[in-house]
């Protein structure tokens, strides 16, 4: 018998480790795992800032004018360039992984990634032409 | 090439130790052998007290899993030369209680795997002789994937949400939830459902993915766990259009 005066012999006495707070640097999956859920922040960022805009919209031109002068300063410009990267890490992810979560069967067989792929992303781009189309029409 | 490779493997005693230590062993390298191979060689002939779990060494059985330089691994389908020129750290499973060495306690996770009921559930079963229950290879296909799950844990180890939530059904559990719900012969999804959209149920699942990287079977309880999700949605979705049409 041991002098440990917690053991009894035939009976387990389990290790329980504890999970680190850094669990998600300890694996580069993690670490994007982490980043991508914080890219919400960002999403959240730009949703107030479009709230912002609407407001200014509603108050009449000279208030809208304002907004697009501050939009243009310095500050916000890279606040912008920073939230749009994560964005755009976002949506990529995101769409990365929809054939996982999408099976689509056409005739009995299962539709390959790559075309569920290549469907997301082309609606990714119709999209977007459609409203820069919308926004540069003069 | 070198003769021999240095094993520093995890040692917990709980008669002598209130934490888990490393101990290392020179065992001789071959190309041939896998770290289950020169666990078994420290048994054999080094030393006698090492506990560890194996069976079949054909990564079948899913009892010899364990951590190889961090990654959850088969160790009987882990080659030494890939982890030239070491050493090559062995742990037990991450998030198990450690009973001893390299030995967890599957006890949660064979309760949960019960839970989520994996068999054919019918609501009247057929007599004998009115046949077997026929599925097309069509059929077949849409659960087969899921159906290869051998219970080794590795994706349990590889996942933090289980770590952070261990009530959390996990990936296994649920990707053979999702692999009786698909099948054509199986009627009880609506009872697998009520369970899995519970709170430690499918949606604990934040989609880290690593579940479907480790899985030595390409079972991709990732996915699984996903197309689940959208089904409980739609699920929910028509219950709240259509009260009357989905009982």
């Amino acid at each position: 018998m041991s002098a440990d005066p917690h053991y009894t012999l035939y009976h387990p006495r389990w290790y329980r480790r504890r999970v680190s707070v850094w669990w998600w640097l300890k694996n580069p999956s993690y670490a994007r795992f982490v980043l991508r859920e914080l890219t919400s922040v960002f999403v959240a960022f730009f949703a107030v800032v479009y709230l912002w805009q609407l407001h200014a919209l509603v108050q009449g031109p000279e208030a809208y004018g304002q907004f697009l002068a501050r939009l243009r300063t310095p500050l916000f410009l890279a606040v912008n360039t920073v939230a749009f990267l994560f964005v755009l890490f976002h949506a990529i992810t995101w769409l990365n992984l929809t054939p996982k979560a999408m099976v689509v069967r056409l005739r009995g067989k299962r539709v390959p990634d790559w075309a569920i792929l290549g469907a997301n992303y082309a609606a990714w781009l119709v999209l977007s032409v459609a409203v820069a189309f919308v926004l540069l029409r003069r | 090439m070198p003769s021999t490779v240095a094993l520093s493997v995890a040692r917990y005693r709980p008669e002598k130790e209130s934490e888990p230590t490393f101990q290392t062993y020179e065992v001789p390298y071959r190309k041939d052998w896998v770290v289950l191979d020169a666990l078994n060689h420290v048994k054999d002939t080094l030393d006698g007290s090492l506990s560890f779990r194996w069976s079949c060494r054909m990564g079948v059985c899913g009892s010899c899993g364990m951590k190889v330089n961090g990654t959850p691994k088969l160790t009987c389908a882990t080659f030494l030369s890939d982890y030239l020129p070491g050493p090559i750290r062995v742990e037990p499973l991450d998030y198990f209680p450690v009973v001893r060495d390299l030995v967890v306690d599957i006890t949660d996770f064979v309760r949960k795997l019960k839970q989520v009921k994996p068999w054919i559930i019918r609501k009247e079963e057929k007599t004998t002789g009115e046949g077997e229950y026929l599925q097309t290879p069509d059929q077949l296909d849409t659960y087969k994937q899921f159906s290869m799950c051998i219970n080794c844990m590795l994706c349990y180890s590889a996942c933090p949400i289980y770590g952070l939530e261990p009530g959390f059904i996990g990936p296994a559990a649920i990707a053979l939830a999702q692999r009786y719900n698909m099948d054509s012969r199986d009627e009880g999804s609506a009872e697998r459902l009520k369970l899995l959209s519970e709170h430690d149920g499918l949606w604990q699942c934040t989609f880290v993915g690593e579940c479907t990287k480790v899985c030595p079977k390409h079972v991709d309880p990732a996915g699984a766990i996903q197309q689940y999700k959208l089904t409980a949605a739609t699920h929910w979705v028509k219950s709240l259009l259509l009260p009357w049409g989905t009982r």
